[in-house]
């Protein structure tokens, strides 16, 4: 996800890693999550087990490792090995893209504002402080509405359209200070036009905040995008994801407790892993905090 | 401070009418209708169902009654609990809802702050790596996992405390939702204390308390802790956001009579008047609480209240 910043900001780049490589906590994380992701892509192929399959001799069964199932079946006699690094896939894919989306409005957003100053950026940001006072995941679930229920589309569209207020809030103030600097003092001499400006010389110096915030915004994502499911408003079933797996468990835990600790311990390590490497990124790349 | 607060509360009408033609908007946006889940429904009664609900005028005039019945308190009936206002819908979830997010507000201060002060005076021991340790946890683990969890721990295998329900709000049966609910509040407030408090003492005003010959307790208490707890005084606004959003869980998971479900199910059934009525009344509730939030504050530090 690096943007190509090339020789300008090798030197930069260089050190974060630098810096990174100095903390095996977040290396670790890093290294899990990747382990988790290549699982769920790769995994249930390998199996030879298709997440909507019923196994009706198997109704319900507890882990069983080196057996059929692994981590059981639910009440449908449904793979939750599979199950589960499925939902983890759509939980991941969703999570990915929705922060994407958050990240494009969030940046232009809070560039825009930071850089036009005065009125514009007085009321742009504005509109962000309401927004900010609203509680959003109301404004996810109205904008759910909208369309037809389960359409992924849709969801991450809607989770990452509510989700780009705290990067345009920290754009916003890196930019008001990058466009007093005298580079782009002398850029804006030699008559560069504004959009030129933005994309040339403010986006490569964000590019580090960018990187460390969308860590830290996917986990955001993958939390909505259960706490959605969770609730019936996401991903619809037969489809799996962490937060619908976890809505079935929890009605079963009483006969069936492994339903809801397989899901629920996937997303947290996951969860975890993500806040990890979040923070570690945020500590070696942005400039304020590495003092 | 008043012709801060006056200018405050003169803000928010304007604020609630703007929600309330936004949700209007989306809501009224969305395909399908209120009496689209009636399978076998014969047209001619569906549209005059659709008659006496008034939803076969125009958008407009349906929109003006609505703001018209609105000025007089009324939030019409609800098109799915069809002998029920929204208005008594409300009243009778309302102060599960209240009670609970009160009990979970009072619950994450009272634990959050002396846990974050803890561990910023033993900063660097054991107590505080264990405490910020316990907080990461706190801030990442959701309460849809969380509550669950603490059902299967306290409720199933323990059998400490009951699974689920409400009981006309017996104290017993609110310790586990409760506590769910506060659990990422504890965790986040005791981060925030922590760090304020930790930047609070290397203050040049607590290095001349001491040197003044202070006792430590007095320097805590009455120097270091009241300027510390500003940030948490601000947090409190977005914290009522995060309960409003977290009791939509906590009621689905305990199986609470609140009003979170609500929201929820008339997003489904597309129950017009439901929803809206539950955006005006989170709205009121989200806008006053950030309205208190910030009066504290600018009572507590005069400098915001003058500022702008």
């Amino acid at each position: 996800m690096p943007p190509e910043g090339g020789a300008a900001t090798g030197g930069f780049w260089r050190q974060a890693g630098r810096r990174l490589r100095g903390k095996p906590a977040a290396l670790s994380a890093a290294a899990v999550i990747v382990l988790i992701a290549c699982a769920a892509f790769v995994g249930p192929h390998f199996s030879g087990i298709a997440y909507d399959s019923l196994d009706w001799d198997a109704l319900a069964v507890p882990p069983q490792f080196g057996g059929a199932h692994w981590l059981g079946t639910d009440r449908l006699g449904r793979d939750l090995f599979v199950r589960t690094l499925y939902g983890v896939r759509i939980s991941l894919v969703i999570g990915l893209l929705a922060s994407a989306v958050s990240l494009v409005i969030g940046v232009a957003w809070g560039m825009v504002a930071g850089y036009s100053g005065g009125r514009t950026d007085e009321l742009m940001m504005r509109a962000v402080d309401v927004l900010y006072s609203l509680p959003y995941l109301f404004v996810v679930i109205i904008l759910t509405t909208l369309f037809t229920r389960g359409s992924l589309v849709v969801l991450f569209v809607a989770i990452g359209a509510v989700g780009w207020l705290t990067i345009a809030r920290i754009v916003r103030g890196q930019t008001l200070v990058l466009a007093r600097t005298e580079f782009v003092e002398a850029a804006r001499v030699i008559g560069v036009s504004p959009a030129a400006m933005l994309w040339r010389h403010i986006v490569p110096n964000l590019s580090g905040t960018i990187v460390a915030y969308a860590t830290l915004a996917i986990p955001q994502m993958i939390l909505f995008e259960s706490f959605l499911s969770f609730l019936g408003l996401g991903v619809q079933e037969p489809l799996p994801s962490l937060g619908n797996l976890i809505n079935d468990g929890a009605r079963e835990m009483q006969s069936a407790p492994w339903m809801l600790l397989a899901p629920a311990g996937f997303l947290v390590v996951l969860l975890l892993c993500f806040s990890m490497l979040g923070d570690a990124l945020r500590d070696a790349l942005d400039p304020r905090e590495s003092s | 401070m008043l012709a801060y607060a006056a200018r405050r509360l003169v803000a928010i009408p304007p604020t609630l009418f703007i929600i309330v033609t936004l949700a209007f908007a989306v809501v009224r946006a969305a395909p399908g209708g209120p009496f689209d889940a009636e399978q076998s429904l014969p047209p001619q009664v569906k549209a005059n169902l659709e008659r006496a609900y008034g939803l076969d005028q125009p958008l407009i005039t349906q929109y003006l009654r609505y703001l018209r019945a609105l000025a007089h308190g009324d939030f019409g009936p609800s098109l799915k609990y069809r002998d029920l206002s929204v208005s008594a819908l409300i009243a009778q979830g309302l102060p599960v809802s209240l009670t609970l997010g009160l009990a979970a507000l009072i619950v994450a201060l009272g634990v959050g702050v002396p846990l974050g002060s803890w561990a910023a005076l033993r900063r660097g021991s054991a107590i505080d790596h264990g405490i910020m340790g316990l907080a990461v946890l706190g801030v990442v683990l959701p309460s849809f996992v969380t509550g669950p969890l603490l059902v299967l721990i306290f409720g199933l295998a323990l059998r400490w405390l009951p699974v689920a329900g409400w009981q006309d709000g017996n104290p017993y049966y609110l310790v586990l939702p409760v506590i769910t609910l506060a659990l990422p509040l504890i965790a986040y407030i005791a981060r925030l204390i922590r760090s304020s408090l930790l930047e609070v003492l290397q203050s040049d005003f607590i290095r001349a308390a001491r040197a003044r010959g202070l006792g430590e307790r007095r320097v805590i208490w009455r120097h270091a802790l009241p300027p510390a707890l500003l940030p948490v005084v601000s947090y409190l606004g977005p914290a009522t956001a995060f309960l409003v959003t977290g009791s939509l869980v906590v009621e689905t998971v305990f199986a609470l009579p609140g009003t979170g479900r609500y929201l929820v199910e008339g997003a489904i059934d597309r129950d017009y008047t439901l929803v809206m009525g539950m955006v005006i009344v989170y709205g009121l509730i989200t806008l006053a609480c950030n309205l208190a939030a910030d009066l504290v504050y600018g009572w507590l530090d005069p400098r915001v209240a003058h500022a702008s």
